[in-house]
């Protein structure tokens, strides 16, 4: 199909006609009015200006032209009463403020693409210019629809989400662990929106404030100071571990939200923000929960142990904590020896090196408390 | 547009926490007494700060998936919402009469009506006695049977005590149950030594608790003798010092909790025409009174 095939349909014209003898309408190319005075139609696009028209001569034009007036019906009557991030969001799929009417229906027609996190998102349209969408995994983007698993009802996309493909829970939404193997293959304009919220909730609305230049951004010192109860501690955490939080949980590689907030307005953290399509605007439950956590271990003082480790052991030990923070344990073959992390290896060192308290090299982690 | 708005505590580790809240907000979606229904979480996305961003509706209610109210009810959820000039005594509340209260959020600049929290609802009465039927797959249960409400003791929120003698009592005034005590995990009354508190044989044991985690499947289960080891399960019922102890679990997870979120809202100006009624029939049919046998290992929060 391409946009000169578009149909337009009896309704169509008639809320076209009815919208215009309301007030013109200028939108995306298409611009009519009605001379209430000389009860002649005006219909003008990218293609053509035609003046002093009839109603039979408003349908001709209207029908020659149709991928302009079920664009417009699109957008006003599908979407009509949608919020405004919701309508900017369906509008970007189809990259609406890119491409003019004609071209964006041909490219439509064949079906366009977007990335949403990890999710791949289709956009397709019928002759009648009504719009269609698929979601799957971008992982499944070359997949065949048959051998995935079909799905229809947007809520689903909560339970696909609650679990990694190792049946682990995911607290963390936007985390990039979303499992494959599912398809929504046919979904209205509303349903998109639907579904891809109960993948990333929130996620059209943040973005959406951003591209107005409203996103509501709340620092760490923001956050931190707000809270109460066990969390009220910490805002003891400085700019230095601070950091480090956001090094740790806040990179592309543990969350697909790109990191806005700050230390505070005027502090910038040096961590890599991320580069997601959609924007975190305040440190999550989950960074605030860790945080309590980093507050209390960061109250202790250092201390000078002493312990004795080969120089191969001593690699070891870092090839074990680079292991579990990229998590690659499991990737990890059984009889790799050659791998720090193999489970082997760490049994053997352990055997080796930690005594039966637990202790690394014997040496206990309280030494006065073990003399007493 | 009307919108319901229900916001629950959710958990990091345990799935099961915000399960209940999902599955009441499909079944008041199921009987569309609203436009919208939307959840929130505190520990759970969308979280409580940016849930009403997500709202498409201008006439918002938000109900409190919580047991009592406390810390959460008063301080956490009107914060984090963004609820502009709250104050507790907006409520004018004993601790179990919070009702509602309309304030502006301004995160969305739309009025939003605030309700009080679902377990201190004189309809969870309700709930908790079909909760054991549920359980013991009996409409009609009551003779022969004792009934314990369970909860957390004062230790934590003394309002959280209130709601758990409140519903105890109102169970006794109906007069169904041969016997109903209130037992409590942190004080006396303690569940641990429930047998010594009933004559009836059969017991019914309900916690008063929004979802199933580590309180109601790990150390309620355990206090009682019901198992020496949560991770090998246990019989329901399972017999205890010669009483037959028919252990419900949490009582949020029963479907009819869906009714008093919309007990909470309608009282707080919501038109839902006859969903109270489609929602009653709606969870006696398809009930979710398999969670009681299930016993899956679980983290608390």
């Amino acid at each position: 199909m391409t946009a000169d095939e578009v149909v337009l349909s009896a309704e169509v014209f008639e809320a076209f006609r009815t919208a215009i003898a309301d007030g013109p309408i200028d939108f995306d190319d298409l611009y009519a009015r009605y001379d209430h005075e000389t009860e002649r139609f005006e219909f003008e696009t990218t293609e053509t200006t035609r003046t002093g028209l009839s109603e039979a001569e408003l349908h001709e034009a209207a029908e020659e032209h149709a991928s302009f007036v079920t664009n417009w019906w699109f957008v006003s009557s599908v979407l009509g009463d949608r919020s405004a991030d919701r309508v900017a969001f369906v509008r970007w799929l189809e990259a609406a403020d890119e491409h003019p009417v004609p071209a964006r229906y041909d490219a439509l027609a064949s079906g366009m693409d977007r990335s949403w996190g990890e999710l791949h998102i289709m956009a397709t349209i019928d002759e009648t210019g009504q719009r269609s969408y698929e979601i799957r995994h971008e992982d499944d983007a070359a997949v065949s629809t048959d051998a995935l698993d079909v799905y229809t009802n947007p809520l689903d996309a909560r339970e696909i989400g609650t679990f990694d493909s190792g049946g682990q829970y995911r607290p963390l939404r936007t985390a990039p662990s979303l499992p494959t193997g599912w398809v929504f293959p046919d979904l209205s304009a509303i349903e998109v929106c639907e579904t891809v919220d109960a993948f990333y909730p929130a996620t059209i609305a943040n973005w959406y404030r951003e591209s107005e230049g409203t996103l509501d951004i709340d620092h760490w010192r923001d956050t931190a100071e707000r809270q109460t109860g066990i969390y009220g501690i910490i805002d003891e955490l400085d700019e230095a571990a601070v950091n480090r939080i956001a090094a740790s949980c806040c990179v592309d590689s543990q969350c697909l939200k790109r990191r806005e907030w700050e230390y505070d307005a005027e502090t910038e953290l040096s961590a890599d923000g991320g580069s997601g399509v959609f924007p975190c605007r305040e440190p999550c439950s989950l960074v605030v929960a860790a945080a309590r956590k980093w507050t209390t271990l960061e109250r202790e003082e250092p201390q000078t142990y002493e312990f004795e480790l080969t120089p191969s052991e001593k690699e070891q030990l870092e090839a074990l904590i680079d292991a579990v923070a990229d998590d690659r344990t499991d990737d990890i073959r059984e009889a790799d020896v050659y791998e720090g992390a193999n489970r082997y290896r760490a049994r053997y060192l352990r055997e080796k090196r930690i005594d039966e308290h637990g202790n690394l090299s014997g040496t206990p982690t309280h030494p006065e408390e073990s003399e007493e | 547009m009307q919108s319901l708005v229900i916001v629950a505590h959710g958990s990091h580790l345990n799935p099961d926490s915000s399960a209940p809240t999902h599955n009441h907000a499909d079944t008041i979606r199921a009987v569309g007494a609203f436009d919208e229904v939307r959840t929130g979480f505190w520990k759970e996305e969308p979280s409580l700060r940016e849930v009403l961003r997500t709202v498409e509706g201008d006439e918002i209610y938000v109900v409190p998936l919580f047991i009592s109210e406390g810390y959460f009810t008063e301080q956490v959820i009107p914060r984090e919402l963004r609820l502009d000039g709250w104050d507790v005594s907006e409520w004018d509340s004993d601790g179990l009469s919070a009702s509602h209260t309309v304030l502006t959020a301004t995160d969305i600049d739309r009025e939003v009506h605030y309700c009080g929290p679902v377990g201190t609802h004189e309809a969870m009465t309700d709930v908790l006695v079909r909760r054991a039927e549920s359980v013991t797959g009996d409409p009609d249960v009551g003779d022969g049977f004792g009934f314990a409400v369970v909860g957390h003791g004062t230790e934590r929120n003394e309002n959280s005590a209130k709601a758990i003698e409140y519903h105890a009592d109102r169970i006794r005034e109906m007069d169904r149950f041969d016997e109903v005590q209130a037992l409590y995990m942190d004080e006396e009354p303690e569940v641990d030594d429930v047998t010594d508190y009933f004559e009836s044989e059969d017991v019914v044991v309900v916690p008063l608790f929004i979802a199933d985690g580590f309180h109601t499947q790990e150390d309620i289960p355990e206090d009682m003798g019901l198992t020496d080891d949560y991770r090998t399960g246990y019989d329901i019922p399972a017999v205890v010092d010669g009483h037959r102890i028919w252990y419900a679990g949490a009582v949020g997870t029963e479907g009819l909790t869906a009714d008093v979120i919309l007990e909470r809202a309608e009282e707080a100006g919501a038109s839902i025409g006859d969903a109270l009624e489609a929602v009653r029939e709606r969870t006696r049919s398809t009930g979710t009174s398999d969670s009681a046998g299930s016993n899956e290992p679980a983290m608390g929060d």
